[in-house]
C-alpha cells in the first residue's frame, strides 16, 4: 500500500481540526472509546454537538482554548492508502509548527473559511507550501453550509487564491468546497453542491498522482555512520550506513565521494533484510565500496558526472523561528542532511511580504515567522542542490549556538 | 529484490525511517540507551536497531524500568534476547527505590507513575543522552503531539508548548550537559503496522499477545489477571476465559482482552477489525482523566 503524507493550514477557527475529524469519522478511524472521550468532553463543555476537534487538539492547553498550538500527527488507511496526517496550528504564533507539518507533506490542505475568504494566513500558509514545494495544494472553502452553498462564494474564493498562486511555485492546485461540521464533499460528494464537478476530498487524497514527485535521476547519498564490526566474524567489513536521499544506486556503479573527490565502485548494498542490487529514496542501507576511502559521516556519495559543488557560501531562502531575530553578522549552527557547520550571516538581501508578495530590501533582520533571503558563509563546504531539484540536499535548519534550539528553516534557491 | 518502479511499500518505508532515526542517535549523541520493556512495541524498535547497524553489534546498551510488576513470560524473553543478542542491559527498579525510600508506593498499587522518577534516575547515573522509546503516535493524544526528537531539560520535563521544530528528516539532537533527548523511531506506525511488521519479518514477541486461558475478573469493565498484582476483592468473580493481551504494562493496571487470536495472522485480522484503541482496552492509568498522559510525560515519563 501506498503512503501520503498531508499537512492541513489555515487560519484560526478555519475548521481544520474538525476536518480531520470528520476525516477520521467518515472513513471508520475512529475508535469508539476515543469517541466516547470527545463526546464525554464535548458534553461536559456544554457542546451542543460532539466536537470532533477534540480528537486532535489533545494538549491541555489546546482544550482549554479550543486552539491548536503544535502539529497533531493522525493515522488511518483506506483501501486505497494508508495517510498519515500533520494537523497543524492556524495562529500566527504558532506558524513554525506548521512550517514542521508542512516540510516532510506530499500534499497540503489550506483551509479557508467560506464568509471570511483569503486572511494573510492562508497567504502565509499558500507561500510556505509553496516555499516547501509541496507538490500538491488543496484549496478547501470551508463552511459552505454557512454561505448557502453558493457558488459565486466559492469561484470568487478560488479566483482569489489562484491569483495568489499564480505569483507562486504551485505545481497542482485543487479547490473543493465542502463543509467539514455537517461532512458535505468530505468523503461522498454532497448533494447540496450540483454546480460542483470536482470528487470529494478524500477521493482526491486515494488518487493524487505522487510517485513522479520523487526524484530517482540524481544519486544523492548522504553518509550518516560508518559500520565497522569490531568482531572477529567481520573484522574486514567497512560499511558506509545511510538513507537513499534522491537517486537510484546499483552494485557496480562508478561513485564519486565528496568532499574529498575520491572515488570507486559499489561493490554491495546491504539492507535491513540482507543484500541488494540496488537502492532508491527513501531505503536506509549501508553501502560498500570496492576501495578504502577516507570517507565519513557528512560527507555524500555521487556519481562522477552528475554532482553537486561543494560550496561555503549559501544563498537561501529562511524561515524565521525564533522570538530573537536573525540578524547580520549573527553566528549560527548548520544542520544539512548529515553535515553539522557553523556560519556566519552575510546579508539579509531581502524579506518577503507574504501578503503581496513584495521583496522588502535593505532590511538588517529578520523577525518571528518572518520569510526572506539570507546569504551565509559556512565553516566547511556543503554538498547542496537546489530545493527545487531536492527536497533533501536542498534543505537545512538554522540551530542557536546558545540555545540549541532550532530557529530557523532554510532552502537552497540558487547556487 | 527488485522493483521495477522504485516503489517501497508503506511497511518497508516505515521501517527505513526508523533505521534512519536509530543512525542519526548513534551518530549525534554521545551516550544513547534503547529503553525495553519487553513489550512489542519495544521489540520492533529493538529488531530494527540490530539491522541498523549489522553486522556491527547494537552500539549502545538497553535499559529496563523495572516496576517489580511484571509478567514472568515476560521478563523471561526479556533475558533471552538479551543473551541471543549479546546485548548489555541496565535495569533500574522501582522496587529497589522504593526500598531505598527514594519513592513511596502510591495508595492504588500501581506503579506506573513512581517509575518516572527512577527514569529519570536511571539517565542521570547513566549520564545517557538519548534515550529511543517505542511509543507511537497513534496510541494516545498527547503522543500525537511529540517530536521524534523530543528534547528534555535537566529534570527530565517535556514542554509541549515550546518543543523545537523538527523539518524534514532533520533532527536536531544538540543539548547542554544534564539536558536528554528522548527519541522515537516508531512514532509513525500504528499498532497494526506493529502487528504486520512482526508478521512479516517473523519477530518473535512474549506469549502472553497470544490467546490463551487465564482466571481473569472483571475490574471497571475490563478483564484483570488474578494473581499477585491484582487480587480479586470480596465480589469479584474469578473465571476462566480465553485471553491475550494487547499491550504489556504494569501487571497491577494492564488488563487482558477476550481474543481467540492465537496465531501472528489472527491478531492482524482482529487488530484490523478492532473498534477501541489499545490503550483504552486495556490500560488504567489513561483513565486517571483527559490529559494523564500530557501530565505524565510533562514529569518525565516516557
Amino acid at each position: 500500500m501506498d503512503l501520503l503524507r498531508f499537512a492541513t493550514a489555515g487560519s484560526v477557527d478555519d475548521g481544520k481540526s474538525t476536518l480531520i475529524g470528520r476525516l477520521l469519522y467518515d472513513s471508520k478511524s475512529i475508535f469508539e472509546d476515543q469517541l466516547e472521550s470527545v463526546e464525554a468532553a464535548s458534553k461536559a463543555r456544554g457542546n451542543e454537538y460532539t466536537d470532533l476537534a477534540l480528537l486532535t487538539d489533545g494538549l491541555r492547553a489546546e482544550r482549554e482554548q479550543g486552539i491548536t498550538i503544535d502539529v497533531a500527527y493522525r493515522y488511518f488507511a483506506t483501501p486505497r492508502r494508508k495517510f498519515i496526517i500533520a494537523d497543524t496550528p492556524g495562529h500566527a504564533q504558532y506558524t513554525r509548527n506548521m512550517v514542521t507539518g508542512a516540510s516532510t507533506a506530499d500534499l497540503a490542505i489550506i483551509l479557508v473559511d467560506a464568509r471570511k475568504g483569503l486572511t494573510e494566513q492562508s497567504r502565509r500558509h499558500a507561500t510556505i507550501a509553496s516555499l516547501l514545494r509541496v507538490p500538491h495544494l488543496v484549496l478547501a472553502v470551508n463552511k459552505m453550509d454557512l454561505v448557502d452553498f453558493s457558488q459565486d462564494v466559492f469561484e470568487q474564493i478560488y479566483k482569489e487564491f489562484s491569483d495568489f498562486a499564480a505569483k507562486l511555485n504551485v505545481p497542482d492546485l485543487t479547490a473543493i468546497p465542502l463543509s467539514a461540521l455537517e461532512g458535505d464533499n468530505v468523503v461522498e460528494r454532497s448533494a447540496r453542491t450540483p454546480w460542483y464537478q470536482g470528487t470529494s476530498l478524500l477521493h482526491h487524497l486515494e488518487h493524487v498522482h505522487i510517485a513522479s514527485d520523487r526524484n530517482l535521476q540524481d544519486v544523492r547519498f548522504p553518509v550518516q555512520y560508518v559500520v565497522r564490526p569490531q568482531h572477529s566474524s567481520a573484522r574486514d567489513y567497512r560499511g558506509l550506513a545511510g538513507t537513499v536521499a534522491s537517486g537510484v544506486m546499483k552494485v557496480g556503479d562508478e561513485v564519486l565521494a565528496l568532499p574529498s573527490g575520491l572515488s570507486s565502485r559499489i561493490k554491495a548494498i546491504d539492507g535491513p533484510h540482507g543484500s541488494v542490487t540496488e537502492a532508491y529514496p527513501p531505503m536506509a542501507v549501508t553501502v560498500r565500496l570496492e576501495d578504502e576511502l577516507d570517507i565519513s559521516r557528512g560527507d555524500v556519495l555521487c556519481r562522477p558526472a552528475n554532482h553537486p559543488q561543494p560550496t561555503q557560501d549559501l544563498d537561501l531562502t529562511v524561515c524565521w523561528m525564533d522570538d530573537h531575530p536573525l540578524v547580520v553578522g549573527q553566528k549560527i549552527g548548520v544542520l544539512h542532511t548529515t553535515r553539522m557547520a557553523r556560519a556566519i550571516v552575510k546579508d539579509i538581501a531581502y524579506e518577503l511580504d507574504v501578503n503581496t508578495l513584495h521583496r522588502e530590501q535593505g532590511i538588517r533582520q529578520l523577525g518571528l515567522n518572518s520569510i526572506g533571503r539570507v546569504k551565509l558563509r559556512v565553516t566547511t563546504p556543503l554538498m547542496v542542490d537546489d530545493y527545487d531539484d531536492n527536497r533533501t540536499t536542498g534543505a537545512m535548519i538554522l540551530i542557536d549556538e546558545a540555545t540549541n534550539g532550532t530557529v530557523g528553516a532554510g532552502v537552497v534557491r540558487a547556487i | 529484490m527488485t522493483h521495477p518502479h522504485y516503489h517501497l511499500s508503506e511497511l518497508d518505508a516505515l521501517e527505513a525511517e526508523a533505521i534512519h532515526i536509530i543512525r542519526e542517535v548513534v551518530a549525534q549523541m554521545e551516550r544513547p540507551a534503547l529503553l525495553f520493556s519487553g513489550g512489542k512495541d519495544s521489540i520492533v524498535m529493538l529488531h530494527v536497531a540490530i539491522r541498523a547497524f549489522a553486522p556491527a553489534p547494537v552500539p549502545f546498551p538497553v535499559v529496563h524500568i523495572d516496576t517489580g510488576h511484571n509478567f514472568p513470560e515476560v521478563l523471561e524473553f526479556r533475558d533471552r534476547m538479551v543473551q541471543d543478542n549479546g546485548l548489555q542491559l541496565i535495569v533500574g527498579s522501582v522496587q529497589e527505590a522504593i526500598d531505598r525510600g527514594v519513592v513511596r508506593e502510591e495508595p492504588n498499587g500501581s506503579r506506573n507513575r513512581i517509575q518516572t522518577p527512577v527514569l529519570l534516575d536511571t539517565i542521570e547515573k547513566n549520564r545517557f543522552d538519548a534515550c529511543m522509546g517505542g511509543a507511537r503516535r497513534d496510541e494516545e493524544k498527547a503522543r500525537a503531539k511529540e517530536r521524534v526528537f523530543s528534547f528534555r531539560d535537566e529534570f527530565g520535563q517535556w514542554d509541549p508548548r515550546n518543543q523545537r521544530p523538527e523539518l524534514w528528516s532533520l533532527y536536531n539532537g544538540k543539548v547542554h550537559p544534564g539536558e536528554s533527548i528522548r527519541v522515537f523511531p516508531l512514532s509513525n506506525w500504528t499498532e497494526l503496522d506493529i502487528w504486520n511488521y512482526i508478521a512479516d519479518r517473523e519477530v518473535e514477541v512474549p506469549s502472553i499477545y497470544f490467546a490463551h486461558e487465564r482466571e481473569v475478573f472483571d475490574r471497571g469493565g475490563m478483564w484483570m489477571a488474578a494473581n499477585e498484582f491484582a487480587v480479586p476483592r470480596d465480589g469479584d468473580e474469578v473465571v476462566t476465559k480465553k485471553v491475550r493481551y494487547r499491550t504489556v504494562g504494569d501487571a497491577t493496571l494492564t488488563a487482558a482482552v477476550e481474543s481467540d487470536a492465537d496465531t501472528v495472522e489472527k491478531i492482524v485480522t482482529e487488530i484490523a477489525a478492532t473498534r477501541l484503541t489499545e490503550r483504552g482496552a486495556t490500560r488504567g492509568d489513561d483513565r486517571v482523566s483527559e490529559a494523564a498522559m500530557e501530565d505524565r510525560k510533562k514529569e518525565g515519563y516516557f
